[in-house]
């Protein structure tokens, strides 16, 4: 379902990503590890179209697709979804009427009609309790002083909300305590089925025991430089990137 | 980026710049004794009244135009001006929607205000006003049951002279200075309300402007007085048709509150803007002035602003009653070339006085945004309290944004707090909403919708939404 095949990005004129190649297929779990600065955010970013990601060459298709000549807005509306590592705060806009908004735009790009708010409340409750997030939470602004945790799990709740087809989480775990880990990832868990892909980027083996991947890919100087099963991370665990 | 969701913009932009063909009858050109005759003449005032009105055009002749705003406005020849234009045959105001001009009662209906009583909007009561007369008020009889008068200043002249006279000039004098001595000498309508002792008022009381002739200067005047104990919300609204040339609108606003008594004033102001390379549009010199003259009165400006070539306008509070309270929120936006020059004046008299300002600057495209405010303690001012907060938003790199607070100080047991902020949109925002599923247009309304919130939920609740929608509307274009 997603293919990349020989990318090259570059930001501020500093190569990043060399000739990287990777293929997921649908319904399975990758994971990325790696070093700092071995490119691990960068994939996601580039995935998801941030503007000072420059990609010099090579060819990304989600779904058959184009992906690269995409305005980022329209990979959010083709099924890609990225779990941000530090949540952006949107002062002065409430948590609900923000989801609600990101949800229409969704139901617009598929012509449906804005859904209603009694309903969008009820969808609203059953998701949060899953998280357990409190919905008082809804009526802050966007990740405006949320807690670590709370702003993680805001990001799981939009990614339920959007039913996305390939998710990137880049490094969902950090911030997390134990219990707000295990949270996150058996709601994460739920969220698995056959035609959903997820790219997981993370340092620690922590987020992988709770996750399991179908596959680990270690990252170093811009390229997957070895692939394996679930071992692989543990093995890494112990033994470190060298 | 985003070519398609931009082009979709433009052609919706300025939806209100239509004109209404109707014939229109106007005063010729020109601005001397005869004019202001003729003018009080058409609305069959009072010989008392012409004499305020001579006197405020003798007054006049020693005046100049001011210039110290930050704005670049081109020289207003005073004499080639209409200073009034009606429908033609409108001799006097008809006694029933069914007697108005369907015409006009289709620009209402066009803009969003039908007049209609089975279509109007349920709790709010609206003056239309068109270019120099009053063509319709609502809800009139009704209002009137409780005491309340709601009606066209014209109209109250002659009906409430004793209120008109007690009152009119007594907050902004008729030597104010040019714009509102020019108003004095020529205004042509506007509404008047009186709400009695202990009356709440149950519905929003508006008035909606509109100015349609061309060449035609606008000089509304409203008074509003709030007796004893009482409240009111009173909204007004306006637009004009899409010109090269430059109007000019130059209304006096005068509030006065008596013991325990509240106002509540909004404006919702979306005068055409010029065009994109800053052709045409309204000039917007208003002066609006409230004095809370009664102990624990309260005078509260909110304003969107988001029209108008330039606009220039401090809506303040005189604070002389004791424990009386001023407030002033703010939403100005500029975009392409306009340029907004505006802020408030609190001015705190009495003891306790309290006062809070919060101004919200939008500025894109190569516009100019400038707060400019003062606060000033006098002496037996003991006690008392402002809070101040002037927040700049800046979208792009060629506008400009000014904050000036000034603050003078004769009292020596008060208290004023400042707070400013400059920012622009950050490029992280947008990008996490786009990602999202949120297009640039939708993520920057989301972000600068909440940038405003403060302001935009003191509106009544049945212009809110319309404002949000406003502000999304008003920077248009402006992604870059």
């Amino acid at each position: 379902m997603l293919e990349i095949k020989n990318l090259n990005v570059t930001v501020e004129e500093k190569q990043i990503l060399k000739n990287l190649n990777l293929n997921i297929g649908k319904g399975e779990v990758h994971a990325i590890m790696g070093p700092n600065g071995s490119g691990k955010s960068t994939i996601a970013h580039t995935l998801a179209g941030k503007p000072s990601y420059n990609v010099e060459s090579g060819e990304v298709n989600l779904n058959g697709k184009d992906l690269l000549s995409k305005d980022p807005y329209e990979r959010s509306l083709n099924g890609l979804f990225l779990a941000f590592q530090y949540p952006i705060e949107l002062p002065g806009v409430t948590n609900a009427s923000y989801l609600k908004q990101i949800v229409n735009a969704h139901r617009k790009s598929r012509k449906e009609t804005p859904i209603d708010a009694g309903e969008f409340l009820k969808i609203l409750k059953e998701k949060s309790k899953l998280l357990d997030i409190p919905m008082d939470m809804h009526s802050r602004f966007v990740n405006a002083g949320f807690s670590g945790g709370e702003k993680k799990k805001n990001e799981v709740l939009q990614m339920d909300l959007l039913n996305p087809s390939l998710i990137i989480m880049d490094e969902t775990d950090s911030g997390l305590d134990v219990d707000a880990l295990k949270t996150t990832a058996e709601a994460i868990n739920k969220l698995r089925n056959d035609e959903r892909s997820f790219i997981i980027i993370t340092h620690y083996l922590r987020l992988l025991e709770y996750i399991e991947p179908d596959y680990v890919h270690v990252f170093q100087n811009g390229s997957v430089i070895e692939t394996g099963d679930k071992t692989l991370a543990s093995r890494i665990d112990q033994e470190g990137y060298s | 980026m985003n070519k398609v969701s931009k082009d979709n913009f433009t052609q919706e932009k300025y939806k209100y710049g239509f004109v209404t063909e109707i014939e229109s009858e106007k005063i010729p050109k020109g601005l001397n004794e005869e004019v202001i005759r003729l003018i009080s003449k058409k609305k069959n005032e009072p010989e008392w009244m012409l004499d305020w009105r001579l006197s405020a055009f003798k007054r006049l002749e020693n005046m100049s135009v001011p210039k110290w705003a930050k704005a670049e406005i081109d020289e207003i020849d005073f004499q080639d001006l209409y200073y009034y234009s009606s429908p033609k045959d409108f001799k006097e105001k008809p006694k029933s929607l069914d007697a108005v001009d369907p015409k006009l009662l289709e620009t209402y209906e066009k803009l969003g205000i039908p007049l209609k009583e089975q279509k109007v909007l349920a709790g709010v009561a609206v003056d239309a006003v068109f270019d120099s007369v009053s063509v319709a008020t609502t809800f009139k009889e009704k209002l009137n049951e409780i005491g309340v008068i709601f009606c066209p200043i014209s109209e109250a002249i002659q009906k409430h002279p004793e209120l008109v006279k007690k009152y009119i000039g007594s907050v902004i004098p008729v030597t104010d200075h040019f714009y509102a001595t020019l108003n004095s000498a020529v205004f042509s309508d506007g509404s008047f309300v009186y709400i009695p002792k202990g009356v709440k008022c149950p519905m929003e009381l508006s008035t909606y402007f509109r100015i349609n002739a061309s060449e035609t200067g606008q000089f509304e005047r409203t008074l509003i007085i709030a007796d004893e104990g009482s409240y009111v919300s009173y909204l007004e609204g306006c637009t004009a048709p899409m010109r090269d040339e430059n109007q000019l609108h130059a209304a006096n606003v005068e509030l006065v509150a008596l013991d325990d008594a509240e106002i509540k004033y909004s404006t919702v102001q979306n005068w055409y803007p010029g065009d994109e390379n800053g052709k045409g549009g309204i000039y917007n010199f208003v002066t609006k002035r409230g004095l809370c003259k009664g102990k624990n009165s309260k005078i509260s400006w909110t304003q969107i602003e988001t029209g108008s070539a330039i606009t220039w306008k401090y809506p303040s509070c005189i604070l002389r009653g004791d424990n009386s309270t001023g407030e002033f929120y703010s939403v100005a936006i500029t975009n392409n070339y306009q340029q907004a020059d505006t802020g408030t004046k609190m001015i705190h008299l009495g003891k306790n006085t309290k006062s809070r300002i919060i101004s919200k600057g939008i500025s894109a495209g190569k516009s100019s945004n400038t707060y400019r405010g003062l606060v000033s303690f006098h002496k037996k001012a003991k006690n008392a309290k402002n809070f101040t907060q002037c927040d700049s938003l800046l979208v792009g790199s060629e506008c400009k944004a000014n904050t000036i607070p000034l603050t003078e100080n004769s009292s020596n047991s008060s208290s004023i707090e400042h707070e400013a902020t400059t920012s622009k949109i950050s490029d992280e925002q947008l990008f996490y909403c786009m990602q999202r599923g949120l297009d640039e247009e939708e993520a920057q309304s989301l972000i600068v919708n909440g940038f405003c919130k403060e302001v935009l939920q003191k509106l009544p609740m049945e212009f809110a939404v319309e404002a949000q929608k406003l502000v999304s509307i008003s920077l248009e274009g402006s992604v870059g």
